[in-house]
């Protein structure tokens, strides 16, 4: 069963220059108790593709078609007060800057406690379950820390408090939008291997969203690879990182520096840019950058599968599927 | 034959002002960094934020005074040489900042950009149209390039353009700081490729900053790794990449997962957070979050020690190839 599984969602923004169509067919899912990743590099939608579902979205954002179930039912038809009683007890948000969560007039405490105000527990007990999970993400000396403000964090800090405030509730669903983008390399790892943990002892599932291959790689159990807009491949982080199907991910694969263990003086890029989003090409998404197109790449190809739960949005592949 | 650049145990020291209780004090951001640049070479810095790399950089670019130390350029003191003077050498030691266009005006066009370095050193009577034609074409862009705004380009195109300038007047020394922070990785290898085309065409000495050890993987002839304002290990990149001295530089390239959910790991957990450096740890100042940490390491202080072609600043270095303290 799937916590959220989205399908065939578009998302246009009202520009100047005309609709810039950032979503368009977006169909994926994130299987209960998994961690799914979304990578993709910037502007591929998302952000664009969370703020959606938690329908927290820009005002000149529009949801042209789809469905967002969660749970079985489709989000998009809910009411403004049924998303916010959600928000924060069923799906949890963590974001790359956490002074987006914290309020930096009041202790951490007093919001760990604050969160908890629909749960029937004394002060002190609420208090002593906010000890309890700032320990859990690794804060140390949990106790005293409560009474500090959140600008007395270092930024790791600030990012596991987030986490543990998003956790507190214990969401069916955590979504993380770039968590350790900013920070520094040795305490990504740390945090990673921490919410990894969590997601075991917790059950709950995760989606979350980055750029970086690696750390998708090292914590996902799926992962859905997005390009202008577009899901072109999807399926479990073995496949997808093994077996590539569609020339993008390939090409992003081996763009990554991690990937590229000889020495050269000429590493591999994807050239060209992304296409404009306002007047989109016919046919593949991916065309005028792929090294492989061919005539039938004029039609916009839709999903095929390339092996059992691993899709891929690729004449290619559509081509060699199996009947 | 000495080196283009050497770095002297510089030490770069701020004045802190704090809020009206506390009193005012200093903070050490760079405490004695030695090292050489050699002509023609490239070097890269690696730590990671608040290790010092961009006050050092800015130190030897004469933005930032060194309050100890010596900091040579073709044997000629840049330490306390009076503004007026430094302007001259501007020409031949060039700093490109982090974000090179998004820091300047977006009401000029991209020749005005990149051709103000001329106004600035006074060559203005340069044909410029023609100077900006051969910039965009030696940094990979269209010359159409020159009558559009920094808003009409892409976040790629603009670090081109950053080059382009940083470039102008045909230094000897670039210093780049996190020339690819904020790019995406299909367009990394394109900016890190740029820089190697035009170190080879110019003989250029390149200073490259980063946090992200595998940027300098291929771009570099040496590496050196910053911890709290100090190097803790220096070496000939393809060796500290193949054998890292220093329990903090195995820590960085352990901390860069490869894109393959089966690669073998070698974990290596950092306890805490850097410490604040207003408070230094005793001993070896990376001992709070070092995962090989030794009873010494909290009172003695590592000094600098060759090994191999490198150095390091570790009681304990390659502790981490024994079985014993890996199993710990
Ligand atoms: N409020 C907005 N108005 C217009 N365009 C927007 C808005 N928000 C995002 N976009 C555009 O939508 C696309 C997707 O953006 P986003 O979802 O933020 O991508 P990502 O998070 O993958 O970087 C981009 O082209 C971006 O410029
Ligand atoms: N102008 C300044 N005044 C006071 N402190 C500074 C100043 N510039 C940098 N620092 C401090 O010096 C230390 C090193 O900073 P920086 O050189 O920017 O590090 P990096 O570039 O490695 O991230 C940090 O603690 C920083 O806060
Ligand atoms: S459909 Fe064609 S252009 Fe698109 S990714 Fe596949 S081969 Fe390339
Ligand atoms: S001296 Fe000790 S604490 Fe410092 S890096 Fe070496 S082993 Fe670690
Ligand atoms: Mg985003
Ligand atoms: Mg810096």
């Amino acid at each position: 069963m799937a916590v959220l599984d989205i399908r065939d969602l578009s998302v246009s923004y009202a520009t100047p220059r005309g609709a810039l169509k950032a979503l368009r067919d977006v169909t994926m899912k994130v299987p209960e108790g998994k961690i799914t990743g979304i990578v993709g590099e910037s502007g591929c939608g998302k952000s664009t593709l969370i703020s959606a579902i938690i329908r927290l979205m820009a005002p000149n954002a529009k949801v042209g078609s789809g469905e967002v179930r969660f749970k079985g039912e489709d989000l998009l038809s809910r009411s403004e007060a049924e998303m916010r009683a959600l928000r924060g007890t069923e799906i949890s948000m963590v974001f790359q800057d956490p002074m987006q969560t914290h309020n930096p007039v009041l202790t951490v405490g007093r919001q760990m406690i604050d969160i908890q105000y629909r749960d029937k527990l004394s002060k002190a007990d609420k208090r002593k379950r906010a000890t309890e999970m700032l320990a859990l993400v690794g804060i140390p000396d949990p106790q005293a820390r409560l009474n500090q403000y959140p600008f007395e964090f270092s930024g790791g800090m600030r990012q596991r408090i987030a986490i543990a405030m998003a956790l507190m509730a214990k969401p069916s669903l955590l979504i993380a939008d770039e968590p350790t983008t900013a920070l520094d390399a040795t305490l990504e790892v740390q945090i990673i291997k921490r919410l990894r943990e969590l997601q075991d002892e917790i059950g709950c599932s995760i989606l979350f969203i980055s750029h970086h291959l690696g750390v998708i790689a090292e914590l996902c159990d799926e992962v859905v690879v997005m390009y202008a807009g577009e899901v072109v491949e999807s399926g479990t982080v073995r496949d997808v990182f093994h077996n590539p199907a569609h020339p993008y991910t390939r090409a992003l694969l081996e763009c990554d520096p991690g990937h590229i263990k000889v020495r050269t003086r000429n590493l591999p890029t994807i050239p060209g840019n992304i296409p404009d989003l306002v007047s989109l090409p016919t046919g593949c998404i991916f065309a005028d950058r792929c090294d492989v197109r061919y005539d039938a790449c004029g039609a916009r190809p839709v999903m095929a599968t390339a092996s059992s739960g691993h899709q891929a949005a690729c004449h290619l592949i559509a081509e060699k599927e199996p009947a | 034959m000495s080196a283009l650049l050497q770095i002297r145990d510089v030490f770069v020291r701020f004045r802190l002002r704090g809020g009206i209780f506390s009193s005012v004090g200093t903070i050490d951001a760079v405490t004695g960094v030695s090292l050489d640049i050699e002509e023609g070479k490239t070097y890269g810095i690696v730590g990671e934020s608040g290790s010092g790399k961009t006050t050092l950089a800015r130190a030897v670019a004469g933005l930032h005074h060194a309050s100890e130390g010596s900091i040579l350029y073709r044997g000629q003191e840049l330490r306390d040489l009076p503004e007026a003077e430094f302007r001259e050498l501007r020409r031949e030691i060039v700093m490109m900042f982090q974000d090179p266009i998004g820091s300047l005006s977006p009401r000029l066009t991209i020749k005005s950009l990149i051709t103000e370095p001329f106004r600035i050193q006074g060559m203005g009577d340069r044909d410029l149209d023609t100077e900006a034609k051969r910039l965009l074409t030696m940094v990979g862009l269209p010359a159409e390039f020159a009558a559009r705004y920094p808003y009409q380009i892409s976040g790629g195109q603009a670090r081109r353009v950053g080059v382009a300038r940083a470039l102008a007047l045909d230094p000897k020394l670039l210093i780049a700081d996190e020339p690819t922070a904020g790019l995406d990785v299909s367009i990394q290898g394109e900016m890190l490729n740029l820089l190697a085309r035009l170190q080879d065409e110019m003989g250029l000495a390149i200073m490259i900053i980063t946090h992200n050890l595998n940027v300098v993987r291929h771009i570099t002839d040496t590496v050196g790794i910053m911890y709290m304002g100090k190097l803790v290990e220096e070496g000939p990149t393809e060796e500290v990449f193949a054998r890292p001295q220093h329990p903090y530089t195995l820590a960085l390239l352990a901390a860069n997962p490869e894109p393959d959910p089966d690669a073998q790991l070698m974990r290596v957990e950092l306890s805490g957070e850097p410490p604040s450096i207003l408070r230094r740890p005793k001993g070896c100042e990376f001992h709070t979050r070092c995962p090989f940490v030794q009873p010494r390491c909290s009172t003695d202080v590592p000094v600098w020690t060759a090994a191999g072609e490198g150095a390091h600043r570790c009681h304990f270095p390659e502790i981490w190839t024994r079985e014993e303290a890996v199993a710990s």
